[in-house]
């Protein structure tokens, strides 16, 4: 899951020059959008500066859909020289290449959330490391629940169970060993081999 | 010389730690390396970016002190170098002769003076150390063969005695060990019956154990400690005994005197001490006097 979080009024002024279109997409389930935030601060840009159309539709990640969606305002895109889009990363990158000649800058930055389709908690995430250690962990993930993602137990800097890194969430190791305590498991902390990671699969940047 | 020689011969070995400089002015820790440390420690721990803190690195530092005829202890974190660069640097220690190794997981990147910075983490202390053992093998991490006769280290780990999760921190000890650690120095311990407990289920190892010491300098440090510095408790009548008299705290003495307990309280249950000074390196003849510690023999 996504969360979009808007540039800087001063940032997004910056790069309005000309005349200027705007897309919007939301309705997306896997990103949440500022929608009211966006509404203001294109309000506000509206009466500062030449915005010749605001358009608001939904999955422009996807080139055909993108395309179908701004048939009907061709005309004002063409004649537009800036494009800004309030969009998840993926979405303006789309744009972007839709049309190469046009001066398309996006407006929000884009940070990940745990969970999917935003109905998933979000105290628990997925690292996608393709390499699940869940098996062993107690079904806790040793990826995103410790802040070093350490797979061979835990570090010294866990004080009274709390991370060092943020004292608000509790040492993901200190979790693990007292699962397998409690399921009478700890022998899954005695291996022979340590762990290594095999980035090689992995997907995580 | 590998420390692990001494502690086969039955020595008592006393490391101290120091931090290299922010800057190549180094001077000032050779000097108080040689007034200070050369005949009462056997072997200098030099800190990798201690605290995440950027500093000049420990493998140079090592390399001067080496030179200047000291024993060095080159300190690796897995916080800013992956598989490739750690094991370049290990085998770049092996090259100037650097023979001890201390291997550490590290703080965390925004805990230090760049916040900003990736954190890399692509390995622990544990792979770190099956990393460091494959290469004295003869094989790289990836299985690949070193070329030449391979290099031979004194592996050394952390663990924290006085951790509030002491049986955690000991599953993690076993890993180190069996992933070929060969010697262990503490965090700073300031609980002489927590280090005794914790030893009393550290010697099935059989891995050697030296004992950490942190010179409590005045009440506010340990304070600080206490809610801050993980594994780390400065019990509260010692902090009256550093509150009882201010001049002789604020002189250092009560510090050093503690410093001094700890040790002769301590040392029947470990196979050495190692202190981090923290600055206060020409404290250290001091403690040892006082806790009956002879210099090395050279």
């Amino acid at each position: 899951m996504l969360i979009t979080q808007l540039k800087s009024k001063e940032t997004i002024e910056s790069l309005a020059e000309g005349k200027i279109v705007i897309i919007n997409c939301h309705g997306c389930k896997e990103v949440y959008f500022a929608e009211h935030e966006a509404d203001e601060l294109q309000k506000e840009l509206s009466a500062s500066k030449e915005v010749t159309k605001i358009i608001t539709t939904d999955y422009i990640c996807n080139p055909d859909n993108l395309k179908l969606q701004l048939k009907k305002h061709m005309d004002v895109i063409n004649a537009a020289d800036t494009i800004l889009v309030f969009s998840c990363g993926v979405g303006i990158q789309t744009v972007a290449d839709q049309f190469q000649e046009k001066r398309v800058y996006s407006c929000c930055d884009t940070y990940k959330l745990p969970g999917f389709q935003g109905v998933t908690a979000l105290n628990v995430d997925c690292g996608q490391c393709g390499e699940c250690y869940l098996n062993g962990t107690g079904g806790i993930c040793p990826i995103t629940a410790c802040s070093k993602s350490l797979i061979n137990g835990q570090c010294g800097g866990a004080k009274n169970g709390m991370c060092e890194v943020d004292k608000d969430m509790e040492c993901g190791w200190e979790r693990i060993y007292r699962k397998l305590e409690k399921m009478n498991k700890l022998e899954n902390m005695k291996y022979d081999a340590p762990k290594v990671r095999n980035f090689g699969i992995s997907k995580e940047k | 010389m590998r420390i692990t020689e001494l502690f086969e011969k039955g020595e008592f070995v006393v490391t101290a730690e120091v931090g290299p400089p922010k800057g190549v002015e180094i001077d000032h820790l050779i000097k108080d390396a040689h007034e200070f440390l050369k005949t009462r420690v056997h072997a200098l721990n030099v800190t990798d970016n201690q605290s995440s803190v950027m500093r000049t690195g420990s493998l140079a530092t090592c390399k001067v002190l080496k030179d200047e005829g000291l024993l060095p202890i080159f300190q690796i974190t897995c916080r800013d170098r992956n598989r490739i660069a750690l094991q370049s640097d290990v085998l770049s220690a092996a090259l100037l002769g650097i023979e001890n190794l201390l291997l550490l997981t590290g703080d965390y990147t925004t805990l230090g003076d760049h916040p900003q910075a990736k954190p890399v983490f692509d390995l622990d202390s544990v792979s770190l150390i099956h990393a460091v053992k494959c290469l004295e093998q003869g094989f790289d991490l990836a299985g690949n063969a070193v070329d030449g006769k391979p290099p031979k280290f004194a592996k050394g780990a952390v663990v924290s005695p006085c951790s509030d999760s002491v049986d955690v921190q000991l599953a993690k000890m076993e890993a180190k060990v069996k992933a070929g650690c060969e010697y262990f120095q503490t965090q700073g311990v300031f609980e002489p019956d927590k280090f005794m407990e914790f030893m009393e289920k550290a010697k099935q190892f059989g891995v050697p154990v030296q004992l950490g010491l942190i010179i409590p300098k005045n009440v506010g440090m340990c304070r600080y400690m206490n809610g801050n510095v993980a594994g780390v408790h400065v019990p509260d009548d010692m902090i009256e005994e550093l509150k009882a008299d201010k001049e002789k705290t604020k002189a250092g003495d009560t510090g050093v005197e503690i410093c001094a307990r700890l040790i002769k309280e301590c040392k029947d249950y470990c196979q050495g001490i190692h202190i981090m000074s923290l600055g206060w390196e020409n404290r250290i003849p001091e403690i040892l006097d006082m806790a009956g510690i002879a210099p090395v023999a050279k």
